[in-house]
């Protein structure tokens, strides 16, 4: 048992960029276990993407084809990739905390009977012992823990995305391509997806986005997060909202950013009447600057703060969101 | 048509705590609860018993049992589902239940729901607020061999069996299973109703059952971690916030917004 054994994610007709974080995670693990770090490309035609898999860091990659898996069923996938491994028998399997990996990983350590971390944002390999040690943040990003692997089985680790960067594709990399033959019947398939529905949402992205504005609980309604969308807008950007603002039924929960909404890493996270609950902050940890209006000077997001406010957002708001017009237009 | 529903339910350290209160024994390395603020059950597991209330709801004919595992339990505290109207409280309350990773969790839950026997659904929150892994349900389902639906945010039970809008990051996804299956709910359902004075009253009447882990045929073997917590620490936060300071609030906003600008950040 040796190796490590990246589930690589297909999106669209691309590799997915959480398949080159992972491949980077995994080689920073491989230059202490001097492991070999290998993708499994699952889908119905994974060849294709072989050559983004080594450029983006693999050493080795492993397609496994089969009408199944082309329309992504995850219970296919489990079953498909839990061949894969007993295959190949890595010693830690890396997955990333997508919609997909974030049931997958869990389902194929109950279902082999190993242990799992999800939700990693660090891995390291004890040098002694050759075996994974995972930091997670818990308790809604109020503490961090680290948790090592017990026994000597494999360990799959899932990790956070957006924790590493994905490496530029080095198309000189090369690595041998091998396909494993798997045994697939579409009675594995126990909950099948019928349908999808997206919701297009307008302007920029809000995990894409490089200024992000948010309101919280402390905006009292509906209309104020008109004046933060047409600020977002204003400074190219894209406007959020915490939990609270979106149970109250003020915004979609697809605005929502947090520890179960959407994990954002803007330049800028301008934050208006929100406290900074840790499932808020889970969410935004990785802006680079943070900025609140609050009228709590006590409030958490002051804690995580590069520029704060300390008022009502009635008053402060509208002068700031004139200065910025003005400095935007001169 | 008959139903028999599980929700699983667990007792967890007020998430509301202030961070101020929050506070880490670093030599048990467990999370030591704030003096005066008790504990609670697990929002999203709230969200579980509503899901299973609207549920019965609608098909009339549907038992709903709530489910835990652990030590330590507040009787009060976990009777807030039967007050919200479920209809039986099952604990396995044992100190041997009571620091279990999520791979015992799951076992003991599954070992527990194959004694009660009848089941067509099982529903959890989509995670605990207290250690974040959204795996226990996952487990559930590996080990009694269910289909397993996660973050629900819509379900509906027919003759065909379980119909969920799962939730997506930019919209949903309807997935489809037969009974007997595990989903997870998230807030998105909905805000979990308050329980009536009628429910208070009723759920203060009912005695939950008790089990024992050897009750429920739990060995040592199958309880022991599969992970070791080795650190659990508050982190520190490295920023310091330049508090921004003008005349008044309006003055404030407008310096803000100066400030900004000199820092290149808009």
């Amino acid at each position: 048992m040796a190796g490590i054994l990246i589930l690589g994610e297909i999106e669209g007709d691309a590799l997915g960029s959480i398949t080159g974080e992972l491949a980077t995670v995994g080689q920073a693990l491989a230059a202490t276990s001097g492991d070999e770090v290998a993708v499994a490309l699952l889908g119905g035609t994974p060849d294709s993407f072989a050559g983004d898999a080594i450029a983006a860091g693999a050493d080795k990659v492993y397609t496994v084809a089969d009408p199944l898996l082309a329309d992504g069923q995850i219970d296919a996938y489990l079953s498909a990739f839990e061949q894969a491994v007993q295959q190949t028998s890595p010693s830690v399997v890396l997955i990333g905390k997508t919609e997909l990996g974030r049931d997958l990983g869990p389902r194929l350590a109950f279902r082999m009977g190993v242990g799992v971390a999800q939700d990693c944002v660090e891995l390291s390999v004890d040098e002694s012992t050759g075996r994974v040690s995972a930091l997670r943040p818990v308790y809604g990003g109020n503490a961090m823990a680290k948790v090592t692997f017990q026994g000597d089985g494999i360990q799959i680790a899932v990790v956070r995305p957006k924790t590493t960067e994905a490496p530029e594709p080095d198309t000189s990399r090369t690595g041998e391509t091998q396909a494993l033959s798997v045994e697939l019947e579409s009675s594995v398939i126990k909950a099948r997806r019928v349908d999808t529905v997206t919701q297009a949402s307008e302007g920029v992205r809000l995990e894409d986005a490089t200024i992000v504005v948010s309101g919280g609980r402390g905006l009292g309604g509906e209309e104020p997060f008109e004046t933060l969308a047409g600020l977002a807008s204003m400074l190219g950007g894209a406007m959020g909202a915490s939990r609270a603002a979106c149970d109250a039924g003020w915004l979609d929960h697809s605005y929502q950013v947090g520890l179960t909404g959407k994990t954002i890493t803007p330049d800028l996270y301008i934050t208006v009447a929100i406290s900074g609950a840790s499932q808020h902050m889970a969410g935004c940890s990785g802006a680079k600057h943070v900025v609140a209006i609050n009228r709590d000077q006590d409030a958490n997001i002051f804690k995580s703060c590069s520029y704060g406010v300390v008022g009502d957002w009635n008053k402060v708001l509208p002068a700031f969101i004139e200065t910025v017009s003005e400095l935007i237009n001169s | 048509m008959a139903l028999n529903i599980i929700v699983c339910a667990k007792q967890v350290v007020d998430p509301e705590t202030p961070a101020s209160a929050f506070r880490i024994d670093p030599d048990t390395k467990q999370v030591v609860p704030a003096q005066g603020i008790p504990p609670v059950v697990n929002g999203f597991d709230e969200n579980a018993v509503e899901a299973a209330l609207q549920i019965k709801e609608a098909s009339s004919d549907a038992t709903i049992t709530v489910l835990s595992v652990g030590s330590g339990f507040v009787m009060d505290v976990m009777k807030k589902p039967l007050s919200m109207g479920a209809d039986q409280l099952i604990l396995v309350d044992d100190p041997a239940v009571g620091n279990l990773d999520a791979f015992g969790t799951a076992t003991a839950l599954a070992e527990a729901i194959r004694k009660i026997g009848e089941y067509d659904l099982i529903l959890c929150g989509r995670q605990a607020s207290d250690w974040d892994n959204a795996m226990v349900p996952l487990g559930i389902a590996e080990i009694l061999g269910l289909p397993c639906i996660t973050i629900a945010q819509k379900i509906e039970v027919s003759d065909d069996g379980v119909t969920v809008h799962k939730a997506l990051s930019d919209g949903y996804e309807v997935v489809k299973a037969e009974l007997p299956a595990v989903v997870t709910i998230t807030n998105e359902l909905g805000e979990p109703r308050y329980p009536t004075l009628r429910g208070i009253m009723t759920a203060s009447r009912k005695t939950p059952t008790v089990w024992d882990a050897s009750e429920v045929g739990l060995s040592h073997d199958q309880l022991s971690h599969k992970l070791d917590l080795t650190e659990l620490y508050i982190p520190v936060s490295d920023t310091e916030c330049e508090f921004i300071e003008g005349e008044d609030d309006a003055d404030s906003g407008r310096l803000l917004a100066l400030k900004l600008r000199e820092a290149r950040l808009i």
